[in-house]
């Protein structure tokens, strides 16, 4: 699985306030939430990003509020991919739940700068930046959350698992 | 190695001797809750599942709060969905509108959660019943379909922060600003997956509202869960709401900690955090001159009875300055009739007060008290963040009651010490 698309770049503590603001909460449907993805903190994603476009924001991206809409509303704008240095964990469980693929990389998001031509190796991890020529590698996930991911999002995989009982310890 | 509070009632609930910090296990759920914007998307995920019922009746609780009494079309269709599912599927905690509240007041208050407990909500405050000694935390909506299905929930294990409290506050000094004062402190991720945890002889002289306040305001330091070590003060809460079995959990002596913070409440200072972060707090004396236009005091936050009594002590037999809205949400219906009956809701009324039917109304920029574009609020609520009560150039102060009301009286974010000579606290 790969993703490949420009760069929109932002700060540390992107809430889901401003990923999707309250006032757009009174419906789930995700095409709806995607016209207004962002549009607080930058009018112009919205017209701009295209399919396959990339996210990459400082630390404790996705802090406040547990809205699933969060993650959806990304995800239906085409965005294949968040890159973050941190994530708040709320925002971190629905992005897998939901299956927005996400990657934990402090080092690219130092280098990448907006526009960047970005791609992203979900299986190794590996981070190329096209524009400047350089790669990153970013941290793995976990082998349960690898299993939630590769069965299409939590759903799935409770569907799978549902019969049997039993922990899940690493 | 010992196990913090937290890890010990994870432990307990994954039916495992010890657990470690980074460990991933499944937890019994004691309570599975939802509110009028997440369980609609949950009841879409829980259908994908397959499930007839949900996997016990009494362990799953739906507050329709955010936007009820419904703001318009869309969200009456969202919460006739969740009210026919409720029905449909027998679940006993579905609060209707006249009975209901905002959800983190009112759960506590059903006797829903009791010491010990495991807790999950799609709502990130659910951290708030951390306040009882029970290990709660935010979820999404997709978790909850999952809890609702299943009665089980992953976690990774956190490691925790230990914030020992000692000394006792001064006069205007509650619950909020001690967590203002944290945040401000540790920074907005400064417990990011982490849990806090709240001990030391100082939490003596905090009462369950204060803690409330202080649990429910953990995810605003990035946190898991904020919990408080259970003392005489919970139990007799636990046990005038509840008639469930709790159970109380202490830290073991050799505990590790990933840091601990020793803090004085008898020097802290009412605090408030400006625009936009909630950690980016100052103190009441380096506040300088504020002119606001809406002063909000309610939410899951400092809905409660005390911080409407602080409120209602300052606000008494004075008018609010000209020109500003002033807006009092309690946080529950029981809350609001006690408010009533002692007189509190006459005291706001005549001050010029506006005061709301239970719901998260302007906290979240829903309905009820919205900004427009360069107007300031101050508030009792938790979050400040951009567009948070309306219009993205709309700022939000968050404060204690005390301060709130103090400064509908002058129009300016205000000292309660300079507004107020009498004992009302
Ligand atoms: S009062 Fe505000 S913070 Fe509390 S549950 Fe409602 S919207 Fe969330």
């Amino acid at each position: 699985m790969k993703a490949m698309g420009t760069v929109f770049k932002y700060g540390n503590n992107v809430d889901t306030d401003v990923i999707i603001p309250a006032r757009y909460l009174n419906t789930s449907d995700p095409s709806e939430l995607a016209k207004h993805c962002m549009e607080d903190i930058d009018k112009e994603f919205c017209n701009n990003v295209k399919h396959g476009d990339i996210i990459v924001a400082d630390k404790n991206f996705g802090c406040g509020s547990s809205r699933e809409h969060a993650p959806i509303a990304i995800k239906a704008t085409g965005v294949s991919c968040v890159i973050a240095s941190t994530f708040a964990r709320i925002f971190y469980r629905n992005a897998i739940n939901t299956g927005l693929p996400i990657l934990e990389c402090e080092e690219a998001v130092k280098n990448i700068s907006k526009g960047d031509q970005v791609e992203v190796n979900f299986e190794t991890g590996v981070i190329y930046n096209h524009t400047k020529n350089q790669s990153y590698q970013a941290e793995g996930f976990p082998a349960f959350m690898r299993k939630i991911i590769a069965e299409d999002g939590l759903i799935q995989y409770i569907k799978k698992n549902l019969k049997e009982s039993g922990d899940m310890e690493e | 190695m010992g196990m913090t509070m937290t890890q010990k009632i994870l432990a307990a609930h994954a039916g495992l001797k010890e657990v470690k910090a980074g460990q991933l296990i499944q937890a019994d759920l004691d309570l599975v809750l939802g509110n009028d914007i997440t369980t609609p998307v949950a009841i879409k995920e829980f259908n994908k599942i397959g499930m007839k019922d949900v996997f016990d009746k009494k362990k799953v609780a739906i507050v329709p709060d955010h936007f009820t009494p419904n703001k318009d079309i869309k969200t009456a269709e969202q919460c006739k969905m969740i009210r026919e599912f409720s029905y449909e599927k027998e679940i006993e905690n579905y609060f209707e509108v006249g009975e209901m509240g905002i959800e983190h007041g009112l759960i506590p208050e059903k006797g829903l959660v009791v010491p010990g407990d495991v807790v999950i909500g799609a709502d990130s405050h659910t951290c708030t019943y951390g306040a009882l000694g029970a290990f709660s935390t935010g979820i999404g909506s997709t978790d909850m379909a999952a809890g609702m299905a299943t009665g089980k929930c992953w976690f990774k294990v956190p490691s925790a922060i230990k914030f020992v409290l000692k000394g006792k506050p001064s006069k205007w000094v509650s619950g909020k600003d001690v967590i203002l004062h944290i945040i401000g402190m540790i920074g907005v991720d400064g417990a990011l997956y982490k849990s806090m945890e709240f001990v030391g002889e100082g939490i003596k002289n905090l009462s369950m509202d204060d803690r409330f306040a202080m649990a429910n305001m953990a995810i605003e330091a990035g946190g898991k869960n904020g919990i408080f070590l259970v003392d005489d003060k919970t139990l007799d809460y636990a046990k005038k709401h509840s008639t469930k079995s709790y159970a109380v959990f202490t830290a073991d002596d050799d505990a590790e900690y990933d840091e601990v913070y020793e803090i004085d409440l008898s020097i802290l200072k009412p605090t408030v955090a400006f625009p936009h972060l909630p950690d980016n707090t100052r103190s009441i004396d380096d506040v300088g001159e504020v002119k606001i236009d809406q002063v909000v005091i309610g939410s899951c936050t400092n809905g409660r009875i005390e911080d409407l009594r602080v409120a209602a002590g300052i606000l008494k037999d004075k008018k609010v300055a000209k020109g500003i809205r002033v807006i009092v949400f309690p946080v529950t219906q029981k809350v609001y009739l006690q408010a009533l009956q002692e007189g509190l809701i006459e005291i706001f009324i005549k001050a010029g007060v506006v005061v709301s039917t239970p719901t998260c109304g302007p906290c979240l920029g829903g309905h009820m008290g919205i900004l427009a574009k360069g107007e300031r609020a101050i508030a009792t609520t938790n979050r400040n963040f951009v567009g948070r009560m309306g219009h993205p150039e709309s700022e939000v102060y968050l404060a204690s009651p005390a301060v709130a009301a103090a400064s509908a009286l002058t129009g300016k974010i205000t000292n309660p010490e300079d507004v107020v000579n009498e004992e009302v606290r």
